[in-house]
C-alpha cells in the first residue's frame, strides 16, 4: 500500500511538471528567426570581435537586423561568406585578404638597456621606461601578440620576434591592438614588400642601437619609379595604393630594412 | 522570527560553512568558470537566484506533499525532479520576459540544473529547519534566507577565486602547473583559510 502511495505521488509530480512545462513552453515561446541559427552555424565561432560585435552570435544578429554586412567578418573564408550571403539573399563584394605584418626586425639584434625581470608580458615591460630594449620603438619579444591571437597564427622565433603564419592569420586585428609598441599593421596579401622598422629616430641614433633599422637614407625614395615610398619623419613609409611590389627598394636598402614577405 | 537567527544564518552560510570552501558543493563551476571575474559573477548570480527559488519550492513540496504521506525518504528523488523542472521553467520565463537577463545568465542557468550546490542547499534546509518531522517556527523564511545566503557564499568564493586566477595569469608559473593544477592549489589554500572561521579539529 505504501509503495503505491510513493509511486502515485512521485508519478503525478512528474506528470504535473511535464504537462506544466509543456504548457509553459507554448506560452513563453520565443520566435527565433531560422536564418539566425543557419548563419550562426556557418560563422567561425571564434568570437574574436573583429567585426565590432560581441562574438559571432552578436554578428549574426546584427547581420539579420541589417546593421552589418557579410564582409565585416574578416575570419571566415570566401566560400562560407558566399553561403551566408546566399542565406541572407544579398550579393557579396570581393575583398582581398590582409595579413598582420610586424614592422620591426630588431629582436635579439637590439641590445637591452637594462635587465628586465618583471611580469612576462610586453604591456607590463613597456610600463618600465618603455621596455628593456635600447630602441624605444623595438619589439620587446615577450609575445603578447602571440597570446592575443585567437587563431594560433603568431609564434615567437628564436630571434625573439613574432612570426605570423600567413595561412592561419585571419586579419582579426587582435595583435594590432595588443602590441603596446603598435608594431603590427594589416597589409594586403598582394603587397609583399614592407618596411620592417617603426623607428622615428634620426639615422645615427638608429645605427647606434640597431643594425637593421631604417636610417632614413632616402635611397628607396630615389629607387622607386612609382613614387610609392617616402621617408616621412625619419621612417620609410610605403603607399600601398601605388606600390607594385617591384622590389626595387628592397635591393637598394643598405640595412635590409625593407623586406619581402616570405 | 528574530534578527539574531537571521544574522547567524547569514554568518554561518556565507563564511563558516561556505558552500564551496567548507561544504565542497558545486565545485565544477568553481574550477571551470573561475578564469575571469565577469563570467564567474554571471554564474554566481544565476546560482544564487536558483538556490533561493529552489529552497522555497522544495520546502513547500516537503512540508505539504512528502510529510503528510510519510514519504520523507523520497526527499532526494523528488527534489532533483523539482529543481530540474524549476530551472527549466525559470529559463523559459526569463527568455520571454527579459532577453537581456537571459543573455547575461547565458548557458549557466541550464547548467545549474545539475549543480549539487542547489540540491545540497535544499537538503540542508530540510535537515536544519525540520525537527522530528515538524517545521520549526518561521522555518520557511529561514530556509529561503539560508538558500539566498548560501548563494552569497558561493558568489564570494567564486569572486575570490577568479580574482586570484586573473592575477596569476600574468605570472611566470612552471608549465606543468599552468591552469587547472594551479587552480587546485589555490582552491586548497582558500579552503584552509576559510576553515579558520570554523576552527580546526584534530
Amino acid at each position: 500500500m505504501e509503495i503505491l502511495f510513493a509511486v502515485i505521488i512521485l508519478g503525478s509530480l512528474g506528470l504535473i511538471f511535464g504537462v506544466g512545462l509543456a504548457i509553459a513552453s507554448k506560452r513563453f515561446n520565443v520566435k527565433v528567426d531560422p536564418k539566425l541559427e543557419q548563419v550562426q552555424h556557418l560563422l567561425p565561432g571564434a568570437n574574436c570581435g573583429a567585426c565590432g560585435n560581441p562574438g559571432c552570435f552578436g554578428f549574426a544578429e546584427s547581420l539579420l537586423e541589417g546593421k552589418n554586412t557579410v564582409e565585416s567578418c574578416r575570419v571566415c573564408s570566401e566560400e562560407i561568406k558566399e553561403k551566408i550571403a546566399g542565406i541572407m539573399g544579398v550579393s557579396l563584394e570581393k575583398q582581398t585578404k590582409k595579413i598582420a605584418t610586424l614592422h620591426c626586425n630588431g629582436g635579439l639584434k637590439v641590445k637591452d638597456k637594462y635587465a628586465y625581470s618583471g611580469v612576462n608580458d610586453c604591456i607590463a615591460a613597456n610600463l618600465v621606461l618603455g621596455g628593456q630594449k635600447s630602441c624605444v620603438f623595438a619589439c620587446l619579444g615577450f609575445g603578447t601578440c602571440a597570446k592575443a591571437c585567437p587563431f594560433g597564427a603568431i609564434s615567437m622565433s628564436d630571434e625573439g620576434l613574432p612570426v605570423v603564419d600567413k595561412v592561419k592569420c585571419r586579419s582579426c586585428n587582435k595583435c594590432v591592438l595588443a602590441c603596446p609598441k603598435k608594431l603590427f599593421s594589416l597589409v594586403s596579401i598582394s603587397n609583399s614588400v614592407y618596411v620592417a622598422c617603426s623607428s622615428h629616430d634620426a639615422g645615427r641614433d638608429v645605427k647606434a642601437v640597431c643594425p637593421v633599422g631604417c636610417i632614413a637614407c632616402r635611397l628607396c625614395e630615389k629607387a622607386c619609379k612609382f613614387d610609392a615610398i617616402r621617408v616621412i619623419d625619419n621612417l620609410a613609409v610605403i603607399d600601398y595604393h601605388k606600390c607594385t611590389s617591384c622590389k626595387a627598394c628592397v635591393k637598394v636598402c643598405p640595412t635590409k630594412t625593407i623586406r619581402v614577405r616570405e | 522570527m528574530n534578527v539574531q537567527a537571521f544574522l547567524s544564518i547569514f554568518i554561518s552560510s556565507v563564511f563558516i560553512y561556505n558552500v564551496i570552501l567548507s561544504r565542497f558543493l558545486g565545485l565544477c563551476p568553481f574550477v571551470a568558470i573561475s578564469k575571469n571575474t565577469k563570467q564567474a559573477f554571471a554564474m554566481s548570480a544565476a546560482v544564487t537566484f536558483v538556490i533561493t527559488a529552489a529552497s522555497a519550492v522544495t520546502w513547500l513540496i516537503y512540508r505539504f506533499l512528502l510529510l503528510p504521506f510519510n514519504l520523507a525518504y523520497l526527499r532526494t528523488l523528488s527534489f532533483v525532479l523539482v529543481i530540474a523542472a524549476l530551472v527549466q521553467l525559470i529559463e523559459m520565463v526569463i527568455r520571454k520576459t527579459s532577453p537581456v537577463l537571459y543573455r547575461a545568465f547565458g548557458i549557466y542557468l541550464t547548467l545549474i540544473t545539475t549543480n549539487c550546490a542547489v540540491l545540497g542547499a535544499a537538503v540542508l534546509n530540510i535537515d536544519m529547519f525540520f525537527v522530528n518531522g515538524k517545521a520549526v517556527a518561521g522555518s520557511f523564511y529561514y530556509s529561503v534566507f539560508q538558500g539566498f545566503c548560501m548563494g552569497l557564499g558561493y558568489t564570494l568564493a567564486m569572486l575570490i577565486m577568479s580574482g586570484i586566477r586573473e592575477r596569476l595569469e600574468l605570472c611566470n608559473v612552471p608549465k606543468a602547473l599552468k591552469d587547472f593544477p594551479l587552480a587546485f592549489i589555490i582552491a586548497s589554500v582558500l579552503s584552509l583559510s576559510f576553515m579558520g572561521f570554523n576552527g580546526f579539529k584534530f
